[in-house]
């Protein structure tokens, strides 16, 4: 804002202060509930202030998990979890640079159709072609496999648009330039567009990182064992306990843990993020 | 270093758009030729298919004794100076120099002479540790010299290298490059639009047209007898003054240009050669009124309207002659000065 008048930033502040207080109070209630026995939450008044039993859960939930739940330990998920989220980013981001890479600098037979196909599947994601998609892992022998959690998930029409956006803005001349410096095309790759684009591949890498850690749909249909159980399927099948008192306290600890590393990939890329969305090294 | 001989090249796009209609040109072994033309005329499509940017439609081009068509940039011996500089943005001075020597396989001792030795010769040593993004446009230039100086290629191809730079230090780029090149003497190829650039640079010019030559000639051949009406318009600043000739012989002039060849219809005349002052020599003067009055400094323009004509034309002289707007101006101009051209044909006719 330009203007700076008092009643404005009176005004301005309470609007921020209402938007942080709706995102954030939620995600505080769920830290307390955690701490405290697993009756507080259910007693009516939601307790505000840490309760004592914090480390007793915590470490129940990391260790043991909570087998009448049908929930292993949170170690274990959260390790599926982010090994799911890990291959669909960096998968996702291989894939895409390479495809945006072969439309934007070469020129072959049907290059604006097979961008174009690339494109229509923005308008499938999984949840749209979940049977067939399901059948073809399941004839593949892709049930309860890394492999069956994340490929299916891996390609990506946005992060390939993301790409051949931004590598049309990348001067011509940097790739002319190069093949005059005797590099071939998989070297200009390597050298050149690699390092230029690497504030966009942070960006990405954040925002699919997320999209993978946050999947449920996808896992709880290709996992039935629980050595493959993602952090958010656990979270459900601890609630799903339909003729007991949910254990609240527990499933408020494992909903704090599959905060973390989403936030932590965050905080940490921050940086790099924001220039990613806002500039480019050109 | 080698020479570079085009014969009958070629340049078709898609669409059947000739860019580049048949260009024959010899570049001598250690020549600084410069290919001038106005927006469009194909000079930087014939300065890209050299450099093996742009594929060739038809006709050959040997570098030194080879045929290169089919070659790319990188096998051609050639090193590039784009107007955009085309710096590796994310590398350093010192390995935007060395990475062409890198991808050649040169080793670390031979690539780090050969990078401190062009430093030394750009003055760009400081800069060496530093990305290009910290540099300002001057410091971008050198280093993009640089990168086509330690490559030592058969050949320099600078595509318009300093239209991107401000008034002064263009000025002084210009007389770096050729210093450098009188210095190396590696044959050279230089694209530009800006006249007086051409004119400085070069060994020879050639004035490109519609993808065709108009001209070729050292830059004062082709300043003293422009071989067509459109040479004649585009060296020279201001442009040439073309009159008529009908009109000349109505103002009294049958006699002087009674030996030109019949054909001539259009008198060019260079805004230089229109003097104040009569000269001794036979000459012809016409009457006008000084319509605008452009003092430069140590020359001066002056926009007159010539007595029974509309032709604009503009007179160059040399410091600030005491004469007003509005006023009546007497020119004369002798027979040398004249450039006889035909208008159908556009060529010079004697």
């Amino acid at each position: 804002m330009v203007e700076n008048r008092p009643f404005t930033n009176v005004l301005t502040h309470l609007v921020l202060i209402i938007g942080v207080l709706v995102v954030a109070f939620p995600v505080y209630v769920a830290f307390i509930a955690s701490t405290h026995e697993s009756s507080a939450f259910v007693r009516g008044v939601l307790p505000l202030l840490p309760g004592d039993n914090m480390l007793a859960t915590y470490h129940q939930m990391l260790s043991a998990g909570w087998q009448v739940g049908g929930a292993p330990p949170v170690w274990l998920m959260l390790g599926n979890s982010m090994i799911m989220a890990l291959t669909i980013a960096i998968g996702k981001i291989a894939i895409s640079i390479i495809s945006a890479f072969a439309i934007v600098y070469f020129r072959f037979p049907f290059r604006m159709l097979a961008f174009w196909i690339i494109f229509i599947t923005l308008m499938l994601p999984v949840e749209v072609r979940i049977i067939p998609t399901y059948a073809v892992v399941a004839d593949l022998g892709m049930l309860n496999s890394y492999a069956g959690l994340t490929l299916p998930l891996i390609a990506s029409a946005t992060a390939t648009f993301l790409f051949r956006q931004f590598f049309m803005t990348v001067p011509e001349e940097l790739m002319e330039a190069s093949r005059v410096d005797g590099a071939g095309p998989m070297k200009f790759f390597k050298d050149i567009l690699l390092p230029v684009s690497i504030t966009n591949i942070a960006a990405l890498f954040v925002i699919m990182f997320i999209y993978g850690w946050v999947q449920y749909l996808w896992p709880l249909l290709v996992t039935t064992q629980e050595d493959y159980y993602t952090i958010v399927l656990g979270i459900k099948r601890l609630m799903a306990s339909s003729d007991r008192v949910p254990a609240w306290n527990l499933i408020m600890a494992t909903v704090t843990l599959a905060m973390l590393p989403p936030v932590l990939v965050v905080l940490f890329m921050q940086r790099l993020f924001v220039k990613g969305l806002t500039e480019t090294e050109k | 270093m080698a020479s570079i001989t085009l014969e009958g090249l070629k340049k078709t796009y898609a669409g059947d758009v000739q860019a580049v209609k048949g260009i024959d040109l010899e570049i001598q072994d250690g020549e600084f030729v410069v290919l001038v033309g106005p927006s469009g005329c194909g000079k930087s499509t014939l300065l890209r298919m050299v450099a093996g940017l742009e594929t060739i439609t038809d006709g050959t081009l040997k570098i030194g004794e080879r045929v290169v068509n089919k070659l790319e940039p990188a096998e051609r011996d050639i090193a590039m100076v784009f107007q955009n500089y085309a710096l590796y943005p994310h590398m350093t001075v010192y390995n935007n120099l060395a990475y062409g020597l890198k991808n050649r396989g040169f080793k670390k001792p031979a690539i780090e002479e050969r990078v401190r030795k062009a430093a030394k010769m750009l003055e760009i040593e400081e800069y060496l540790e530093r990305k290009p993004r910290k540099l300002s446009g001057g410091q971008r230039q050198r280093v993009a010299m640089g990168r086509a100086l330690v490559r030592e290629p058969e050949a320099f191809l600078f595509d318009e290298p300093l239209s991107n730079l401000d008034a002064k230090l263009r000025v002084q780029m210009r007389v770096e490059i050729k210093q450098l090149q009188r210095r190396l003497k590696t044959t050279s190829l230089y694209v530009t639009h800006d006249q007086l650039e051409a004119m400085t640079l070069g060994d020879r010019l050639v004035v490109l047209n519609g993808g065709q030559i108009e001209q070729v000639g050292t830059p004062m051949e082709i300043y003293a007898r422009p071989a067509s009406m459109f040479v004649a318009g585009f060296i020279g600043s201001p442009a040439m003054n073309m009159l008529p000739i009908d009109y000349l012989q109505a103002r009294g002039a049958t006699e002087l240009l009674a030996g030109l060849p019949t054909n001539t219809d259009i008198i060019g005349i260079r805004p230089d050669d229109m003097r104040l002052s009569p000269p001794d020599a036979p000459h012809l003067t016409v009457d006008s009124t000084l319509e605008l009055y452009e003092a430069a400094g140590a020359e001066s323009h002056l926009y007159v309207r010539l007595a029974g004509s509309d032709q604009p034309t503009v007179i160059r002289v040399s410091g600030q002659p005491p004469v007003k707007e509005g006023e009546t101006l007497r020119f004369f101009v002798t027979r040398e000065a004249l450039h006889p051209f035909n208008s159908k044909t556009g060529k010079r006719t004697g």
